[in-house]
């Protein structure tokens, strides 16, 4: 089993006639995620991917006629909070938005839509999910993964791809990897990821890679504090030798008042069960060290 | 992005919100021109502050109030070219000093975990916030705005009222609105007023007024918002900026430099964080944060390779790069041409995987770059060649 993405996937790409939409979309598709639709005002009727693909005018249009139920975004920043708003007025279930550089105020007006709804959104600045096997939604590279039990969740991009890697070159496979972004606002947190994948019967343990900034690691370790305590749990903070007051690439990596340093989050995670690794190489034997078989 | 105390009143003024005049003095000359003129307002005192981008410039000796012009030109001529935290002192506010009745605190800022700006108030004004958070967390009041509405009228007088300012009622509503309508103005992270004031004023026929304004200003620009706004980019400080962070900017790298000796180029921020760290552990320093972002190209790596080595202090090179977008063919051409063209040699350690890393491996093999397999080999060679240099 997996969490948000799986077989019954069916995928719009919002964006696909662009240079960065179509060559993920394809990348995608290879992996085999079923992309059903495109979306790109005034390119509608045309095909998308070698005449794989229809392109739609509207969301609600490729919704209409496709029965998508996932989006992924790759609208340049400016128009990806519209994007993201598009989509959920046709009733996308899950919107994964991949564009970076949104500024954050335009973001506030936009989860709380999403949070309306009732739909999902994962990111923005987000490199997506993948439930290997079953579905890759996104910019994470498919031969990355190993098809298994372990959830994976972090808040980076390529560091992500190093965790995984580690994992999968040590025989350990994922049920769902699932990045939610670096910006300090969010639709997803780490919280909501580890309450979908204490409730997926697919996943057996737990890998949370976090950085340095806000709080959301902390919280995330005081709900599995309570709810995931029988479970293998491992964890990387990155970003131990951050200076103060230094925004480290990402919007939300910054450590600031004293607040959001990453001795915070490692006693935090460790209070919790989490095994906390100091290198993405040590994950594997950690997870087997907190008791997992696989 | 920071900006300037005066810079942030323009911006609070430019919204309606009360703030006392004020100029800027590049010069001891200047900041006496400027006294002369407050003072002849009927003034009885100036306030001469530091306009630097780091805290604690009250502590440092930066502020500081003056009774005549003469007086001001030679506290100006202090302040000016002072050291605060590392930053030259270049330029100075002059005001009016002002007659305190009472100190508040007020800001608006992004709350991340609830997703929506978050106003905070306190009747402890003039301190540090923080402070008066760790202490009495009590004394702070706080309400979040509504995400599509705004901060409504009944919550601006809630505030006022929390905090003690229901004398004021009127005037603490207003510059509670006030702040969130600057910060979705300018697209800020944080606005803060500390402190915000009830200040004794003259008042008709020899009287006096209480009045409440904003006596200090801080205003924390979001990046990602900058490029719709260009009027608010011209008030980044160059003064302020190590000529590697223009360029830097200039070429869409993302650069923090640090203390240590070797140098970092990774892909990704949290990668490149975690490289840091992992550079730490093996025993070394970092001597900066490097992220070429997503799918750079080879001029990409030798404009980041040319600001790696601006640093004297660099004497070895952590190259990390996971290919996903970024292919990693792009990246070894670019450090062969980066090679060809550099100046000064450093030993470098080159660990490349992912998207095309075979092809990688085989241009590094060819121009005899030393090459790692995995990021704890890569900061063992790189420390261990940091430390031989150093010898």
């Amino acid at each position: 089993m997996s969490i948000l993405i799986g077989h019954d996937t069916r995928l719009l790409v919002q964006g696909i006639t662009g240079r960065e939409g179509e060559f993920h979309s394809r990348a995608m598709q290879e992996y085999g995620t079923k992309i059903v639709a495109g979306m790109t005002p005034g390119k509608g009727g045309q095909q998308a991917l070698d005449g794989t693909v229809p392109v739609f005018n509207t969301v609600a249009e490729a919704v209409r006629q496709t029965g998508a139920n996932t989006s992924c975004i790759f609208v340049p920043a400016p128009g990806a909070p519209d994007a993201i708003l598009e989509a959920i007025g046709a009733g996308i279930a899950t919107v994964f938005c991949i564009t970076e550089g949104i500024p954050a105020l335009d973001m506030v007006p936009v989860v709380e839509a999403v949070r309306l709804a009732g739909a999902r959104l994962i990111g923005p600045n987000c490199p997506g999910a993948t439930s290997p096997g079953r579905a890759k939604v996104g910019i994470i590279p498919g031969s990355v993964h190993l098809a298994g039990d372990v959830g994976v969740v972090s808040r980076s991009g390529t560091l992500t791809y190093e965790a995984v890697q580690a994992m999968t070159d040590a025989g350990i496979g994922q049920s769902t990897c699932i990045g939610i972004g670096g910006d300090p606002i969010i639709g997803t947190t780490f919280l909501d990821v580890l309450q979908l994948f204490a409730a997926d019967p697919g996943t057996r343990a737990l890998v949370l890679i976090g950085e340095i900034g806000g709080a959301a690691e902390e919280e995330a370790a005081a709900w599995a504090a309570d709810h995931l305590r029988d479970i293998p749990k491992a964890a990387f903070i990155a970003g131990r030798t951050a200076p103060e007051g230094k925004r480290m690439g990402h919007a939300g990596a910054i450590i600031s008042g004293g607040s959001g340093t990453a001795a915070s989050k490692v006693t935090a995670l460790e209070a919790a069960g989490f095994k906390v690794a100091g290198s993405p190489s040590e994950l594997p034997g950690l997870l087997r060290a907190a008791g997992y078989r696989g | 992005m920071k900006i300037q105390e005066a810079d942030a009143k323009g911006l609070l003024l430019a919204q309606g919100l009360p703030v006392p005049a004020w100029s800027v003095a590049r010069s001891p000359a200047e900041a006496r021109g400027a006294a002369e003129s407050i003072l002849a307002t009927g003034a009885d005192r100036v306030v001469i502050k530091a306009q630097v981008l780091v805290g604690g410039r009250g502590k440092a000796g930066g502020v500081k109030l003056a009774g005549s012009a003469g007086e001001a030109e030679a506290i100006a001529g202090q302040i000016l070219g002072m050291s605060i935290k590392g930053i030259t002192v270049r330029k100075v506010l002059v005001a009016a000093a002002a007659d305190i009745v009472k100190e508040f605190y007020l800001s608006a800022v992004l709350d991340r975990a609830a997703r929506q700006i978050l106003l905070m108030g306190s009747a402890e004004g003039g301190v540090e916030i923080e402070q008066v958070a760790a202490e009495r967390p009590e004394a702070i009041v706080t309400v979040h705005a509504h995400p599509h509405l705004g901060l409504l009228d009944w919550q601006a007088r809630e505030l006022a009222f929390r905090m003690g300012l229901g004398g004021h009622l009127k005037a603490a509503a207003g510059i509670a609105k006030g702040l969130v309508r600057t910060m979705l103005a300018c697209d800020a992270d944080l606005v803060e007023i500390n402190p915000l004031a009830i200040v004794r004023e003259a008042g008709p026929n020899g009287t006096t007024v209480e009045r409440l304004v904003c006596l200090d200003a801080k205003v924390t620009l979001d990046d990602s918002a900058l490029p719709r706004h260009p009027e608010l980019e011209v008030l980044r400080d160059l003064d302020e900026e190590d000529p590697a962070d223009v360029a830097a900017r200039a070429a869409g790298i993302s650069f923090i430099r640090l203390d240590g000796t070797i140098g970092c180029m990774v892909n990704g921020a949290g990668l490149a964080m975690t490289t840091m760290d992992l550079v730490k552990r093996a025993g070394g320093e970092p001597a900066n944060f490097l992220d070429i972002g997503g799918g750079a190209k080879a001029d990409k790596v030798t404009e980041a390779m040319r600001l790696i080595l601006s640093d004297p202090k660099v004497n070895a090179i952590l190259v990390n790069i996971f290919g996903g977008i970024t292919r990693g063919d792009e990246v070894a051409l670019g450090l062969i041409e980066a090679r060809a063209q550099q100046v000064r040699d450093v030993p470098m350690v080159v660990r490349i995987v992912g998207t095309n890393a075979a092809e990688a491996a085989e241009l590094l093999r060819a121009a005899r770059f030393e090459t790692a397999a995995t990021l704890d080999e890569a900061a063992a060679i790189a420390v261990a060649a940091s430390q031989a240099a150093r010898a």
